[in-house]
């Protein structure tokens, strides 16, 4: 049974329907990387499983328990088990780095407090930020932030972790720093799912690759199968243009 | 003309002064309390206003239909609907109470207006982070959203209890004991309108401008900090 | 708890109620406009006009805005009979109430002055537009859609906070017709929730109104709600 399940999933704002029957799974310890030209809703795929947005129909299963994103208890256990890093980093502008990382598991999941500030000062290492602790939001680089927002995600502990194109926002020398970062949850056996324009880190660290255009998979394969031989014709096209360079 | 001037030793008495400083604290008194609960419940009132969900439609209907009619209300028509619902069903409700109701009913209408303006500032992403991570909604508004909308709000919710300071005039028309009940009783007694009425109005002045200005200063301070932020912000990315 | 709400007697007195709503506007359109005038002539003096003229403007506006309305009034009504001015209670609110509304009305139009940039004006220069024709093309409509929604919020705070202050005088206003009325038979409740539904009826017209007028005239978007 595949750790995360999602079979014909659908969505729409208002008229537009942005995602038109998605299935797919991932394995765990998998990096599955969602890629396509802007607008094809791979972000709506993390924001529909997050339930940021509401599907319109469709099954999504996490081992073996469903998700009904109708039901708040549901939605509940969905967020509970996969965390979410934003292409705008999205750090609680009123908290100091600390608090923006032990909020949730101070708070939600209720863990002890000695053990959650452990823990952060770990993740906060881990990234790269041991002396940025009292830090705000907005005294730190863009590539500090998302660091600290994967730091923060990674607190909760999830089974899955969910990256929304985290390196669009960031200068050109910043995106290295959040890449290797990335790179190193891959190789501890992370299970990821992963927005990405990056197609070279993509090819470095994904197992496989997703292809989506105008809200439907495309194609699927290891990153060598769709980057060298694309079966599809938007497929071509589309790497033909992204690996140009 | 000379009945003023003959009047004034007459006027400016200890006692006089007395029951005007005793006035005007009542003045304050019903205004500062009648505003803070007021800012409370529009508090209740937005957070109220924001539920989600179809069942919840009539609850939103009844919040914005609160403020918008209140809103287009005189105040002193809200006075005198507090002043007779009360004693309707409440026989001994003082004025102080009733006063303080009705102060607090037009400021709830008013100040929720500032409070939404003042979380619908804080950037969506801020919420859907905070929602991605289980905070419940009550969770997200207190830890999140509020602390980052207070320096949108407080300015103008400042600068609306000062102003108002003006507007509790009206209640002395029900006879509670503040600045213009006391120059409208003082008028009565034979002391000249103009002298009377100036000075109540000099009153009101020492009361309204200092406050006016204070909450100016206020404004500018968290504009500058927080412009100061934004301008630390462009420099380090 | 025992009041029981009787509507009918209400419903025989609703022309009285009209005739009051109608004095209401009747009162809030005077002062607005009045107040409209002092408001251009002081922003205008406070802008283009000597230092000494913008100071006298500023004590104007401080002393109004640190007042109340009501004092305001009472001031005309019962202070200056005793150097011999009297006036009937309607023109005491309709003067107090332009006084007052010319300065609110001064900081609003000010600050549309002051939305005026100086390369709009160099703008209309190079192409050749004389004195009058910049303040006709460029001048004016620049001002009237950077205030207009300031100015229409504040004429239904006229219509509404400040003409009810009459009551008080004894002026048949709205809200005054309700206290006369209500003192009669004692329905109070009744004739007051009926008021203050002509209110909120009156000032929607009014918003409305002003929309229309904002949409047609300048081209701007005012809000209802």
């Amino acid at each position: 049974m595949p750790h995360l399940a999602v079979e014909d999933l659908r969505a729409s704002y208002g008229a537009l329907e942005v995602l038109r029957g998605i299935s797919f799974s991932v394995e765990k310890g998998e990096l599955v990387a969602l890629v396509g030209p802007s607008g094809s809703g791979k972000s709506t795929v993390l924001r529909v499983l997050m339930a940021l947005n509401p599907p319109s129909s469709g099954r999504v299963q996490i081992d073996d328990i469903s998700i009904d994103y109708g039901k708040s208890g549901s939605v509940r256990a969905a967020r509970d088990r996969m965390a979410v890093v934003f292409q705008q980093y999205n750090l609680f502008q009123n908290m100091n780095v600390m608090d923006n990382v032990t909020l949730a598991p101070r708070k939600i999941k209720k863990w002890p407090v000695a053990e959650v500030e452990e823990n952060a000062r770990a993740l906060l290492a881990k990234v790269g930020l041991t002396d940025k602790h009292d830090a705000y939001p907005d005294e730190l680089s863009g590539g500090q932030q998302q660091r600290v927002a994967i730091a923060r995600a990674l607190a909760l502990k999830p089974e899955i972790l969910l990256l929304d194109e985290v390196t669009s926002a960031l200068d050109p020398e910043l995106v290295n720093e959040v890449l290797d970062t990335i790179g190193e949850l891959a190789a501890d056996g992370m299970t990821m799912i992963l927005v990405s324009h990056e197609m070279g880190f993509v090819r470095e660290v994904a197992s496989r690759v997703i292809m989506m255009d105008a809200g439907e998979i495309i194609e699927t394969g290891t990153p060598a199968e769709l980057f060298d031989a694309p079966k599809s014709q938007r497929a071509k096209q589309f790497f033909s243009k992204v690996l140009r360079h | 003309m000379e009945r003023i001037l003959e009047q004034i030793p007459r006027f400016f008495t200890f006692r006089n002064m007395e029951l005007l400083l005793e006035a005007a604290g009542m003045t304050l008194a019903i205004t500062s309390v009648g505003c803070i609960i007021g800012f409370g419940l529009a508090f209740v009132l937005v957070y109220l206003r924001q539920t989600p969900g179809k069942w919840a439609a009539p609850l939103r209907f009844l919040c914005i239909a609160y403020v918008e009619i209140f809103r287009r209300i005189p105040f002193l028509v809200v006075i005198y609907l507090v002043l007779f619902f009360i004693q309707a069903f409440i026989a001994d409700a003082s004025l102080f109470t009733i006063a303080v109701i009705a102060i607090c009913t037009y400021a709830i209408a008013y100040t929720a207006e500032i409070i939404r303006g003042g979380l619908e500032s804080v950037p969506r992403e801020q919420v859907e982070a905070a929602r991605a991570m289980n905070l419940s909604r009550f969770q997200t508004t207190t830890q999140i959203v509020l602390p980052q909308a207070w320096p949108v709000i407080i300015p103008p919710a400042i600068a609306f209890a000062v102003s108002f300071i003006k507007d509790t005039a009206l209640v002395s028309q029900i006879g509670v004991f503040e600045l213009t009940f006391r120059g409208k009783e003082l008028n009565n007694q034979g002391y000249s309108g103009i002298l009377v009425f100036g000075t109540i109005a000099m009153c009101y002045f020492a009361i309204s401008y200092p406050l006016t200005r204070y909450g100016q200063h206020l404004e500018t301070r968290l504009a500058t900090s927080r412009g100061r932020r934004s301008a630390r912000k462009l420099r380090r990315t | 708890m025992n009041y029981t709400f009787q509507y009918g007697v209400v419903w025989r007195d609703f022309d009285v109620l009209i005739d009051g709503a109608l004095l209401t506007f009747q009162l809030g359109v005077m002062s607005f406009w009045g107040g409209a005038l002092i408001g251009l002539f002081c922003a205008a003096v406070k802008t283009y006009g000597q230092r000494v003229f913008g100071i006298l403007v500023d004590f104007y506006v401080v002393f109004i805005t640190n007042t109340p309305a009501l004092i305001q009034i009472y001031f005309l009504y019962f202070g200056l009979p005793e150097i011999g001015i009297r006036w009937s209670g309607e023109l005491c609110v309709v003067i107090g109430l332009t006084l007052n509304a010319g300065a609110y009305l001064t900081l609003i139009m000010r600050a549309g002055f002051l939305s005026v940039r100086r390369t709009e004006l160099e703008a209309a220069e190079t192409i050749g537009m004389s004195r009058l024709q910049q303040i006709r093309f460029v001048i004016v409509p620049h001002i009237a859609k950077t205030i207009y929604p300031a100015l229409a919020n504040f004429f239904i705070v006229i219509l509404v906070m400040g003409t009810s202050i009459g009551a008080i005088i004894g002026v048949d206003e709205l809200t005054g017709q309700a206290i006369n009325l209500s003192t009669v038979n004692y329905r109070w409740l009744e004739y007051f929730t009926i008021a203050a539904l002509m209110y909120v009826v009156l000032t929607f017209i009014a918003s409305i109104g002003l929309a229309l007028l904002g949409r047609w005239a300048f081209r701007v978007k005012a809000k209802v709600f």
